[in-house]
């Protein structure tokens, strides 16, 4: 309520401006009631289960979540744009399947194998434009086509069955080679303490960051995402910029196949998989963080630690493990609404 | 339906709806401060205001958006609540908004258009019957004479142009017998001939009783249909007359500041400038005459055309937005054929287009923001945006054009519409141009931003470069160009200059060009 609603005719000069009580509260929810949600999470849990409390359990928790962080961190890049990856689950799959062939079958060292699987990334990102940019399928329908394809593909590279060290290959020989020792550090390794996954959660998101508030490739993609004609008669190269973010999608889901290799320690065929609809939702999260109602990185980086939490402190709690998706789910419901219903009330 | 069913008994009130002390704030600033008004039935009262003073607002209370002012609405002597659009438009007023796409629905023929709002009712059958909804759209449109055909009724509605969607929305509004009918900028779409239809429609309407209010910027619209004109300038009003207006009263009430009715034509003097662009046999439509043009630098040239003249076919070919299918462009004695903006942009060719927020706003960015977007690059070090640099270009702008806004981190949608159109003129002037297009620069912009524009536009030319100035208003092109070529159907009928370029010889040759 204003408290100065003059119905007499009192000099409007003198009135000060009032701001209602009750919008402020509500624009603070907006802005920081996402933030607030995963304090208080964290907190209770650590208040109320010691476990949870220990270093080890939290750089799990990070470690855990690094890879649908990472893959979310390629979604957050195709929104900006205007659009979306459905493919990233399926190339951090396919990522993992490279990466043993590469090391197992071909008995590659783990720097090639790197290096292959950024390339896979890379190329089926390459095709999302492909489709996307030239071919003008909607980018919901064309990377949800990729996706299939990418599986299968993985599916056949591999004759339908996983890869491990010293199987017997289709042709009766057996497999010379097994996923090498630097390799399994990706995961597995600490430097400073800290888990190499999560380091590299952490520096991609800090990169990520830079490139899209920071730098003016950043600003465009931003800028085709909330106009695109007006992008174009800005003498911007609309269809570059859109193949450029999808590309950036495909390395990143790469890397976030190199962890999961890493972790799996195989060449899983049904891995990634799952990480799809995690980092969909960790980068729908995202856009509520700050109300802002965009994608943005550290929005994606915030809600993939917040789904960490929230699994981790469950988990301890003992929560059986098949309950996390109905959770997952409500929490990204509870965004949405952060983000789609409060900020537009805000604004009418 | 006959007309009897919801038809106001309009005799037995003599005023439609009346404004008592309606005031509205936003966010402490005032917007409207105490407006009393009435509207009588059976007349057109004209709304003039610059961007920014309070018409916006105004409707938007009128028609059920705005619900949290102060003061009163009566409809027909009784208060009334306008607590929805619904509810206005139950109480008998309509709106006719001047973003007509917003509505129109897609992928409905002509004739559910037409019908729409009684198909959104609740009640009734809840069955499309094509036969009915036929039916109904045929007394619609022979109702309010509009000559559409049953062929016409049945098509998509996106196949019509956009004078004729703007008829469509009319008369929907129309057939529910509104007691008052809001216009705002009805015509800023359309041609002349297209116009004097619906003036035609506005004239019907008043004689059957309907009070019409007329928001528009054309002074010679409102002085040919309107009885009444009332002003509106920071909230208040500041002038209210009955016909016949004194305009010097009327443009000062608006515009504040001493403003001479007939603005002094530019006056070119002695040699002509360098030919900065040569347009050799480029046609802009199949099967018309080839076009040749020479723009010139230190010269406004100005180009009039109806709509479908080919105006923003040149505009969208010389920007490489659309490049040109056929034929020759040389900028400053060099080949020119841009194949997208961007190689335009390189070449220091400029292009403000004609609808801003489609084709030129960031929604939800900042003033600075939306004028640096083109040069980012001359901004940036290693990638990296320099945003005191940035701000510092917001700022300039702002202060260059005259823009009303808090500071440069205001986002667009906080401006007036005449000030969302100066940040975009301004983002084309960000680097000097060595030409600048300007396609419908004054469409939904008041006079003041309009004077401010053309300042700098004529300020451009006159450090060198060629300004091509596109717009279906003669009056706003006398007013800001040296030169003045007339457009129709791809082809030139007048190019002259000056006292050559008078304003009964334009209209002429416009009319004879039909």
């Amino acid at each position: 309520m204003t408290t100065t609603q003059s119905s007499e005719a009192a000099p409007k000069a003198l009135a000060p401006p009032a701001v209602s009580t009750a919008v402020l509260v509500q624009n603070a929810v907006i802005k920081y009631g996402f933030i607030f949600v995963t304090v208080a999470l964290f907190l209770y849990f650590a208040l109320s289960e010691g476990s949870f409390r220990e270093s080890a359990t939290m750089l799990d928790t990070l470690r855990y979540v690094s890879v649908a962080a990472i893959l979310g961190l390629g979604v957050t890049v195709t929104m900006a744009v205007g659009g979306m990856d459905m493919s990233v689950g399926a190339v951090a799959g396919l990522g993992v399947t490279v990466a043993a062939k590469t090391m197992v079958t071909y008995n590659q060292v783990g720097t090639v194998a790197i290096l292959a699987v950024i390339a896979a990334g890379a190329l089926a990102g390459l095709l999302n434009a492909l489709l996307i940019v030239v071919m003008k399928i909607p980018d919901m329908l064309a990377t949800l086509g990729t996706m299939f394809v990418i599986q299968g593909t993985k599916l056949i590279l591999v004759d339908g069955q996983s890869i491990s060290a010293g199987m017997t290959e289709s042709d009766g020989s057996t497999a010379p080679g097994k996923f090498t020792a630097g390799f399994l550090r990706i995961d597995r390794g600490t430097m400073l303490g800290i888990p190499i996954s999560v380091l590299i959660f952490g520096a991609l998101t800090v990169i990520a960051w830079v490139f899209l508030a920071r730098t003016r490739w950043g600003r465009v993609l931003y800028a085709i995402g909330a106009n695109p004609e007006a992008s174009r008669l800005a003498g911007i190269r609309v269809g570059a910029y859109r193949a450029l973010a999808y590309v950036l999608s495909g390395v990143l889901a790469s890397i976030g196949g190199l962890i999961l290799a890493s972790r799996i320690g195989q060449g899983d065929v049904s891995a990634g998989t799952s990480q799809l609809l995690e980092a969909v939702a960790v980068a729908l999260v995202g856009t509520s963080v700050l109300g802002r109602g965009r994608p943005n990185v550290w929005g994606t980086a915030l809600g993939a630690v917040l789904i960490g939490i929230i699994t981790t402190g469950l988990t301890i709690k003992g929560l059986p493990y098949y309950t996390q998706d109905v959770v997952e789910g409500a929490v990204l419901i509870l965004a949405l609404v952060f983000s789609f219903t409060l900020s537009k009330r805000r604004t009418a | 339906m006959s007309p009897t069913d919801k038809a106001v008994d309009v005799a037995a009130v003599d005023v439609a709806v009346s404004l008592r002390d309606v005031s509205m704030a936003f966010g402490g600033k005032t917007v409207l401060a105490s407006v009393s008004l009435d509207i009588a039935p059976g007349s057109v009262v004209a709304l003039l205001g610059a961007n920014g003073a309070g018409k916006s607002t105004l409707i938007k209370i009128l028609s059920g958006v705005h619900t949290d002012h102060g003061g009163e609405v009566r409809v027909a002597g009784e208060p009334a609540a306008l607590q929805s659009p619904l509810a206005a438009r139950k109480l008998g007023i309509q709106t006719v908004h001047q973003r007509i796409g917003e509505g129109i629905v897609p992928g409905l023929t002509v004739a559910e258009n037409l019908v729409f709002e009684e198909l959104a009712q609740k009640r009734g059958n809840p069955f499309l019957n094509g036969r009915r909804v036929l039916a109904r759209a045929r007394e619609i449109q022979a109702g309010l004479e509009l000559d559409w055909s049953d062929a016409l009724l049945r098509r998509d509605v996106t196949e019509l142009g956009i004078s004729d969607r703007q008829l469509l929305i009319l008369a929907r509004a129309l057939a529910t017998r509104p007691r008052l009918l809001i216009l705002d900028e009805p015509t800023s779409a359309l041609s002349a001939t297209e116009a004097e239809r619906l003036f035609a429609l506005v004239e019907r309407m008043r004689d059957d009783g309907i009070a019409v209010l007329y928001v528009s910027h054309r002074l010679g619209e409102i002085d040919a249909l309107a009885d009444r004109l009332v002003v509106l300038r920071d909230g208040g009003l500041t002038d209210d007359q009955v016909k016949p207006f004194d305009w010097d009263s009327a443009l000062r009430a608006m515009l504040a500041q001493a403003h001479e009715a007939t603005s002094a034509r530019p006056q070119r003097s002695g040699e002509h400038g360098d030919v900065v662009l040569g347009l050799h046999g480029v046609h802009l439509f199949e099967g018309r005459a080839p076009l040749d043009l020479d723009l010139r630098a230190g010269e406004v040239t100005g180009v009039v055309g109806l709509l479908g003249a080919g105006k923003t076919e040149l505009a969208r070919g010389l920007f490489g937005a659309e490049p040109f299918p056929t034929g020759k462009v040389e900028l400053d004695g060099k080949p020119y054929a841009p194949r997208r903006p961007s190689d335009a942009i390189r070449a220091g060719v400029h292009l403000v287009p004609e609808d801003r927020h489609a084709d030129a706003l960031v929604p939800g960015w900042s003033v600075a923001q939306n004028i640096s977007l083109p040069f980012l690059k001359s901004l940036s070090r290693a990638g990296l945006v320099n945003t005191a640099k940035e701000d510092a270009l917001g700022r300039g702008t702002i202060d260059a054009l005259g823009v009303v806004a808090r500071d440069e981190h205001s986002t667009v949608e906080e401006l007036s519409g005449g000030n969302q159109q100066k940040v975009v003129v301004g983002r084309w002037l960000a680097e000097t141009p060595r030409v600048l297009i300007l396609d419908e620069p004054f469409r939904g912009v008041d006079i003041g931003a309009r004077r401010d524009i053309g300042r700098r536009a004529r300020a451009l030319a006159a450090e060198g470069a060629a300004v091509l100035v596109l717009s279906a208003d003669v009056d706003e092109v006398l007013e800001i160009a040296d030169r003045v070529v007339v457009l129709a159907a791809g082809e030139v009928h007048l190019d002259a200059y000056g006292e050559d370029a008078e304003r009964d010889r334009v209209i002429q040759t416009i009319s004879a060009s039909v």
